[in-house]
């Protein structure tokens, strides 16, 4: 029993309506520039610097009596979350003040010698993170240049493996999943950190991916149909390989779902980030990246090039 | 089968492999592995076995103020020597401020001439001397390495197992340590210079204490124990350079004390020292601080002293460690650390399994549900590249990470992506009217090209991940990029051999997709 979706290569006019498409993602890009123009994105520890710990305690404890004691140490801002819904376990991340900042050892001392005196039993520190202000504006300059250069090297590549228009279209839809991942989590205030990085990276990656494939096709296609105009040509080339991106995509969310829900609360935030980046991935590579190339005459570089 | 030797020989190769390194650390087999089995393991990472890693910043600004201050005094003797009278001679802003005569300037400038670490601006019988560029490149790295040494020193006296030590950047060190549940003690370890020196107590300065706030030649400097202040000589008795051992043991009243052993220099100036000084007191100065300051009884010329203070069992074991690990030089502040103790690291282990087997499932039956029998071709090359990608994970002893966890399960739901690119073209291929033998033929061929310009670009974002960044997102684009090239390889290798046998071999067999 086989159970497809596409039974036949399907004939969905996607370039056709694409000015819809391009509305409805400019739309989407200016929700999510506007969002962070109010509204800063929730940095972790790791852009902001400061510190993180995750204590499980033997005995459960009142939230609001923690969240006093930590008060009382006075080292700046901070967020206390329940953990799995438990009563023992916490997440705790403090903003230092900036006179704060230096001398780290005395600074997690203080803290354990406070949960020490205050609640009787064992307590387990499962995790403690510290990033000094130093190191955070430095773990920001290396996220941004990561994502630069990576766009940059798939506009290389693209440009080395077909023509510079594919390229441009690469690279436009690019932009856009990246502008629309980063406006995700400044709408829903997810936290932004290190591993947020790494899964725009990714999402950059497998957008690439996608459109990669589309644009083997059209090449393929422009070939073979040399009479066919390109628009047909275009929607016949996304039509081809849409049952395999159907189905690349679908292992792949399944992968994340997976890891979303049974991966812990460390990679949670990054797999939702996953997929979240790879629906927009595939959508841009079908409605962006493809019927963009209309605007930039691939035809005659095509010619040109063999002759 | 002859045409098709070369992919039998490899995908039997590659099932070997995978097998032979994989399944040590998938399965716990323990003595049931024959001997000549591969017994490594996976190497876990600091975020599954539990551990902290701290990075370090050496502050070699410090050292290297320090030194000017010293060089600063070194002109002062030299120009003496050359019969020069400075007008002025000071340290502002790490520059070495002169003013000489207009008539001496050019023997001053022939002495800065003479001494290659130093150059000089020249202003109207002024100059502004620094340490040449070089000179501070090369005292900068000395510091690191020297910082290094110490730091592997005091790292090693606490005898955690197979701490990581080294150099980042150029002014940076980062320590790993594996297993470590509480990094507590190694951070206040580190912490300190733990320059330590014998000076007299200026003990005509200590009854004016309390009035006068400054006294030539001699500091204020605080007791260990904050309540009493101490007026100490500047000049260094016996520096703690030359000291060759210390250990903590117990006085007779049982109560903790450090004793220690100078080198013979150090052993004939403390001898000197407290021969001349009987009946007076001297201070044993930690950074700044004064431990104790005894009362010398008579002179001491065998070069050992024990130094009680106000000590805990722990504080003068801890003392002991610092001092034979030797002084830093140049004070260290820990601007990053993550610690994460053992019940986390077990924790994410366990929910990392479970979302592989997880994810490795979905994906299984919905290639089943998707493709029927052809589809159980693709999952078994799934499981081999799974296995696969461990095998080398293993082989090359790479750390794997949460993160690279997350990356195998990504892997695994994009590896099927080779496959169904090949699935669907070949089925395109049928629907053109092509024949079985020559649809799975161009099939293969043609979907080759796409796969390999569609993986480069994960292959170019994993790079990328690998170079800029550290730590668990290392780990996680290890997996990637392994799980890209291992997928490529596993589909064009035993997925051709595979199908070619099912059904070209097979006449009668038709294919469906």
């Amino acid at each position: 029993m086989l159970l497809r979706f596409i039974k036949k290569t399907p004939k969905i006019s996607f370039v056709e309506n694409r000015k819809k498409f391009y509305i409805l993602s400019l739309f989407f890009a200016i929700i999510s520039i506007f969002s962070l123009w109010i509204k800063e994105l929730n940095f972790g520890i790791d852009f902001k610097g400061g510190l993180l710990v995750e204590i499980k305690h033997e005995n459960n404890i009142e939230l609001e009596i923690l969240r006093n004691n930590i008060a009382e140490l006075n080292y700046g801002d901070f967020t206390l979350q329940k953990l799995d819904n438990s009563n023992d376990n916490f997440l705790i991340k403090i903003e230092l003040n900036s006179d704060m900042k230096g001398n780290q050892e005395t600074l997690i001392a203080k803290f354990k010698e406070k949960i020490k005196n205050n609640f009787e039993g064992k307590v387990d520190y499962r995790r403690i993170e510290y990033v000094g202000p130093t190191v955070s504006k430095e773990l920001i300059m290396t996220g941004i240049i990561a994502i630069l250069i990576a766009i940059f090297s798939m506009l290389i590549y693209i440009w080395f493996r077909f023509e510079l228009p594919f390229a441009i279209g690469a690279v436009l839809a690019l932009v856009h999943d990246t502008i629309l991942t980063i406006g995700m989590f400044s709408i829903t205030s997810l936290e932004f950190n290190l591993s947020t990085v790494a899964a725009i990276l990714l999402i950059i990656g497998y957008s690439m991916n996608d459109t990669v494939i589309v644009y083997d096709r059209v090449r393929e296609n422009l070939k073979k149909f040399k009479k066919l105009d390109t628009v047909s040509l275009l929607n016949k080339s996304i039509n081809e390989t849409l049952s395999r991106t159907i189905n690349t995509t679908a292992t792949t969310i399944l992968a994340l779902l997976a890891l979303f829900i049974f991966g812990g609360n460390i990679i949670k935030d990054f797999s939702l980030a996953m997929i979240w980046g790879i629906v927009i991935g595939t959508y841009s590579s079908i409605l962006i990246a493809t019927p963009i190339l209309l605007n930039m005459k691939i035809r005659i570089t095509n010619k040109e090039s063999e002759e | 089968m002859k045409k098709y030797s070369f992919k039998f020989i490899s995908s039997i190769a590659i099932i070997i492999f995978s097998v032979f390194f994989a399944f040590p650390s998938l399965f716990d087999l323990g003595d049931h592995l024959p001997n000549w089995w591969s017994k490594n393991k996976l190497k876990l990472g600091l975020d599954l076995q539990g551990g902290s890693q701290l990075l370090l910043q050496v502050e070699t600004e410090k050292a290297i103020q320090e030194k000017l201050a010293i060089q600063t005094e070194d002109i002062r003797v030299e120009l003496l020597k050359a019969d020069i009278q400075p007008q002025d001679l000071k340290l502002v802003n790490n520059i070495i401020f002169v003013k000489v005569n207009d008539d001496e300037i050019k023997k001053l400038e022939n002495l800065i001439k003479e001494n290659n670490q130093l150059e000089a601006e020249y202003d109207k019988g002024a100059a502004k001397i620094n340490f040449t560029e070089q000179f501070i490149r090369e005292f900068q790295s000395s510091v690191i390495l020297q910082s290094l040494e110490i730091i592997r020193n005091r790292v090693d006296e606490v005898g955690t197992n197979e701490p990581i030590i080294q150099v980042q950047g150029k002014q940076r060190v980062l320590v790993q340590l594996p297993g470590l549940e509480n990094p507590d003690r190694i951070k206040s370890l580190l912490g300190q210079t733990a320059k330590m020196n014998f000076r007299m107590v200026d003990e005509k300065a200590m009854s004016l204490l309390g009035e006068k706030k400054y006294f030539v030649g001699s500091e204020i400097l605080e007791g260990d124990d904050f309540s009493v202040n101490y007026i100490v000589k500047k000049r260094i008795g016996v520096s703690g350079d030359n000291l060759v051992d210390a250990n903590a043991s117990v006085d007779q009243f049982n109560r903790p004390i450090v004793s220690i052993r100078f080198d013979s220099i150090g052993s004939r100036k403390f001898a000197d020292l407290t021969a001349k000084n009987v009946g007076k007191r001297f201070a044993i100065v930690l950074d700044k601080k004064v431990i104790s300051a005894p009362v010398i009884r008579e002179a001491i010329p065998s070069g050992s002293a024990q130094i009680s203070g106000n000590f805990s069992f722990d504080s003068a074991n801890d003392l002991a460690i610092l001092l034979r690990a030797g002084s830093l030089p140049a004070p260290i502040s820990i601007i990053e650390e993550r610690t994460v103790g053992p019940s986390l690291g077990q924790d994410s282990i366990n929910a990392g399994v479970i979302s592989v087997i997880i994810a490795l499932s979905l994906v299984l039956v919905y290639m089943i549900f998707i493709y029927g029998k052809i589809g159980l071709i693709a999952n078994f090359v799934l499981i081999i590249n799974f296995l696969f990608i461990i095998g080398w994970l293993v082989l090359f002893q790479a750390t794997l990470t949460l993160p690279g966890i997350a990356g195998i399960a990504l892997t695994v739901g994009m590896a099927v992506d080779a496959n169904v690119l090949v699935f669907e073209r070949i089925r395109e291929e049928k629907i053109l009217g092509r024949s079985k033998i020559s649809s799975i033929n161009t099939g293969f061929d043609q979907a080759l090209r796409a796969i390999l310009d569609a993986n480069v670009t994960t292959l170019i974002a994993a790079l990328i991940l690998f170079f800029l960044g550290s730590g668990p997102i290392r780990g996680f684009s290890i997996t990637l990029g392994l799980g890209v090239v291992s997928t490529i390889l596993c589909t064009m290798i035993i997925s051709r051999l595979l199908i070619n046998y099912f059904y070209i071999l097979n006449p009668n067999r038709e294919i469906e997709i």
